[in-house]
């Protein structure tokens, strides 16, 4: 019998039943009394200088009321590396010059979205074009034109990650393979576009309810750019249609219809449209790979050097942290001695690129995983022995970086092993790739500068023992409501129903980081269940006295009764004490605090979960087309609090990292995407979707709550590479960029019966 | 110019006065204030608008509301019985089929009209039902499974 009561067991989310009845509100569907819509005038130019905005005719348009340029701004540049006031680049309503098809000119409030959008054909903008560059391999070059003045061969972001003795490691190896990568963009495709309704009164505060992962960076960032003390700004997240990365950045929603509003003291509403969310909003960075790996004759991984030349777009946005985190992702999840990386992230003429669900990791775990196949090969050994040779170990320290606790990796290697004995054997031209992955639990770093605990919640008990949970915590989808309400009620000993979780409104919430770098159920759940302790405590202490317990005795609380933990029979009910304790307490209320950040963790995350995947593909030979017959996960995620939440997010991951392995991609002519609507942009449906296996591993992870750690983003990490080494088994070729498409595998095919001729 | 329509929502008939131009999903939304049905694309590509029109599913963004003139309309706030879920929504919250929820009233609504016209149809049938609705999130198999345990029964009606 599981020693929780609460946490552990398949639970309906809480927010299902608002959900499946349409019920549940989110800014899509809000309207406020006396609101305007807004609409946004971009570039169609991907480099020119702003000569002059005419915005009269556009005014005069009856049922306009307001139309605002970069003059209407303070002047300021917004980013979210805001320890680095050089990386804060981006002006979202450009003064003088624009740097991407659909860097924002101009924004329009009017009473319909029809007239805002027929205001924006009257707005006249006069560019002077300027030649563009689009693939960071260019602009990084001597003569390239500069995008950003003073940034000198467009480098917008370095980093260089380093152990051992790589030089002298590489004379020792018997086999050194050097291998050229190149990984694409993707799109997030949040069902739910980027949107925000504003809303600044007479009294001078400003509402903004919004679709986002961080209210709480939205809150400062939109504070800086519109000059406002950072509590006269409240940001209200409702139920949110999706993020994947894409929204915990300051967008032009938010900030030209908080713009508008402050014009005109009048609620404005913009909802992007699919087109701008494909083409105007950030996106998965693409990679230029370079590797070096070396080992001894046996298999023992002995050095590995990566270089990674990035496209950083337009602006810097959160691409830094996905060039600093696909660095150290290129040594997950193997013990290297030797290591070492050298990232640069270059501006270009494109859409800016950032965050994407895995965050630098399936880039990293694409090449990694695709080079160690072809390392095992060559040495002639298995691919299983070669990762269980070299692969992570429980408290392992990464030198200098990072200290791994709970790791299940070798675990999830024999599952796997297992997995695939029991396919037997294939038919011809099928093959089963397997990849590994790890991945962290929340970042350590704190390049926004904010003096706030990463993570903090409130416990209030009222009268009737109904818990009110107050976090900033950012449910955007995958289920922190229902976690975080699992691990008060399990820390509290009562049941779910007895939490109301109110989250991510800063105006009433303790700040929170927010949904992203899988950080939520550790971060976050670490501090709710610290609050949840601190009222514990408070119930317990006047318990204590009221039972007349001897003091050698521990009292607890579980499935809503108060009582000496070695003798359960004696205690109290929940819902008699909690009235007496704030009878006690002169009337008060129990109020609980909590709050984390990760201390002497190392540089990257408080805990690590690993696990390994093999997909099965089937190959035509003859057209290159291939079908994902099934995908197979080993993991672990430390304890898991809701088993339905895991199995949800561990085929979400599939669905979408087996999409940036095989379809999705962003092609572009001179910095123009190509298929900016859901009809073009090719992504995995229920027809494509491979059947999934889940092989739970279990660990416990002593820095999370109740043991556990992520589950978020990892499991986007190993797809691509599966896909590309199971082709590999199937028909022999090997795909070094993706994604892998039948095209890519048809000319691979054709070239190797070329050369086998 | 605008022109008359009549049409049952839910049971409810309504008459308006609307432009030609008007899609029905706006009429949901915008002048019903029926906001469980979304929009995702516009185009017809990702079903998060769909709903039931005279026993068919129909993406609400591509049909002008006067061709639905005379129709019955079911949204999704007209799936459960007031308080009363529909298997289908039990069936949904007990197998995660779901999880930002923005996909879900259109989800549901092509699920509804696919078991209305077939109620024992195979896995390749299901998955065909719901090809034309995009979910970024599931992965889609919860909502295969939710669907096959209501085919096979685990879910009655109440009344």
């Amino acid at each position: 019998m599981s020693k929780y009561s609460v946490i552990g067991k398949r639970v309906r989310r809480v927010d299902g039943p608002e959900k499946v009845t349409g019920n549940a509100k989110y800014t899509f569907d809000m309207v406020l009394p006396n609101m305007l819509y807004g609409k946004i005038l971009r570039s169609p130019y991907p480099h020119a200088k702003i000569l002059n905005i005419d915005t009269s005719q556009a005014e005069k348009l009856i049922g306009v009321k307001a139309v605002v340029t970069g003059k209407d701004t303070i002047g300021r540049k917004q980013g979210i590396w805001r320890r680095f006031p050089e990386l804060c680049d981006e002006e979202i309503l450009c003064r003088t010059k624009v740097r991407y098809i659909g860097d924002p000119v101009a924004a329009v409030a009017a009473i319909d979205e029809d007239i805002a959008e027929e205001a924006l054909d009257l707005i006249e903008v006069e560019y002077e074009p300027l030649p563009a560059v689009f693939d960071p391999l260019e602009a990084i070059k001597e003569d390239a034109l500069q995008i950003h003045d003073g940034v000198e061969l467009n480098i917008n972001v370095t980093r260089h990650i380093e152990w051992g003795d790589v030089d002298d490691a590489f004379r020792h190896c018997d086999y050194i393979r050097e291998d050229q990568f190149k990984c694409s963009s993707q799109a997030h495709v949040c069902m739910e576009t980027h949107d925000a309704v504003a809303s600044f009164s007479y009294d001078g505060n400003l509402t903004v309810w919004t679709s986002t992962q961080s209210s709480y960076y939205i809150q400062a960032l939109l504070a800086g750019m519109l000059d406002l003390r950072e509590s006269d700004v409240r940001v209200i997240k409702p139920h949110t249609g999706g993020g994947f990365g894409s929204k915990f950045e300051l967008d032009s929603a938010q900030f030209c219809a908080s713009l508008l509003s402050m014009k005109l003291c009048r609620p404005v509403k913009i909802v992007l449209t699919r087109e701008e969310e494909f083409t105007a909003t950030k996106r998965r960075t693409p990679m230029y790979y370079y590797v070096k790996l070396g080992a001894k004759k046996d298999g023992t991984l002995l050095a590995k050097e990566v270089k990674a030349i990035t496209e950083g777009g337009a602006y810097t946005a959160m691409g830094a942290t996905a060039l600093y985190l696909t660095g150290f992702f290129s040594s997950l999840p193997y013990k290297y001695p030797n290591y070492r990386f050298d990232g640069y992230r270059v501006y270009t003429n494109t859409a800016p690129t950032s965050a994407m669900r895995g965050f630098g990791g399936p880039q990293a775990t694409f090449v990694g995983e695709s080079q160690l196949d072809m390392l095992a090969e060559a040495l002639g050994i298995d691919p299983i022995e070669i990762r269980r040779k070299n692969g992570m170990t429980p408290n392992y320290e990464v030198p200098g970086q990072a200290y791994i606790q709970s790791c299940g990796l070798q675990q999830c290697l024999e599952k796997i092993e297992a997995h695939i004995k029991e396919r037997g054997k294939l038919p011809p031209n099928r093959g089963i790739g397997i990849s590994a992955y790890g991945f962290m639990s929340g970042g350590i770093f704190n390049w926004f500068d904010t003096s706030y605990a990463f993570s903090a919640a409130i416990v209030r008990i009222s009268i009737d023992g109904k818990v009110d949970l107050f976090t900033g915590a950012c449910d955007i989808g995958q289920g922190s409501d229902t976690t975080l309400s699992m691990i008060c009620a399990e820390e509290l000993g009562v049941h779910l129903e007895d939490i109301r979780i109110h989250a991510a409104d800063t105006g009433i919430c303790p700040a929170d980081l927010g949904a992203w770098g899988s950080r939520e159920t550790l971060m976050n759940g670490n501090a709710v269940k610290m609050a949840a302790a601190d009222a514990k405590r408070q119930i317990l202490e006047f318990a204590a006295a009221k039972l007349g317990a001897n003091i050698v005795y521990d009292l607890d609380i579980k499935d809503r009764w108060v009582h000496l933990a070695d003798r359960p029979e004696r205690g109290l009910s929940y819902f008699d004490i909690v009235k007496e304790v704030i009878r006690g307490k002169d009337g008060e209320v129990i109020i609980g605090r909590g709050h984390y950040t990760p201390h002497r963790k190392g540089m990257i995350s408080p805990a690590y979960s690993f696990g390994v995947q093999a997909a099965e593909v089937e190959v035509d030979p003859d057209t290159g087309k291939y079908k994902l017959i099934n995908v197979a996960t080993a993991h672990e995620s430390g304890t898991v609090i809701n088993p339905l939440g895991i199995e949800g997010q561990l085929e979400g991951a599939i669905m979408m990292a087996a999409g940036y392995g095989f379809c999705e991609d962003q092609p572009m002519d001179a910095g123009k995407i190509l298929n900016p609507s859901i009809a073009d942009y090719k992504l995995i449906r229920s027809l494509d979707m491979p059947e999934t296996k889940i092989l739970e591993v279990d660990t416990y992870e002593p820095e999370g709550p109740f043991g556990a750690k992520e589950a978020g983003e990892g499991l986007t990490c190993p797809t691509a590479g599966a896909i590309g080494n199971a082709i590999y088994r199937a028909v022999g070729v090997r795909i070094n960029e993706l994604p892998i498409t039948p095209e890519k595998v048809f000319k691979a095919l054709r070239e190797k019966g070329k050369q086998g001729k | 110019m605008k022109e008359e329509l009549r049409l049952t929502v839910n049971g409810q008939a309504y008459e308006l006065y609307i432009k030609p131009k008007t899609l029905l999903v706006e009429v949901l939304r915008d002048h019903l204030g029926l906001t469980g049905t979304k929009r995702g694309c516009n185009c017809g590509s990702c079903g998060a608008c769909t709903v039931v029109l005279n026993d068919m599913a129909v993406k609400s963004c591509s049909v002008l509301a006067l061709q639905a003139n005379g129709g019955e309309v079911i949204t999704i706030e007209g799936l459960a019985n007031g308080a009363q879920l529909h298997p289908l929504q039990k069936a949904f919250l007990d197998y995660g089929a779901f999880q930002c929820g923005f996909c879900t009233s259109g989800m549901l609504m092509s699920v509804k009209a696919l078991l209305d016209e077939n109620p024992k149809p195979t896995t390749e049938q299901i998955k065909e039902g719901i090809d034309g609705n995009m979910c970024r999130c599931t992965g889609y198999n919860s909502i295969i499974r939710a669907l096959t345990a209501v085919v096979k029964g685990e879910y009655k009606e109440e009344k």
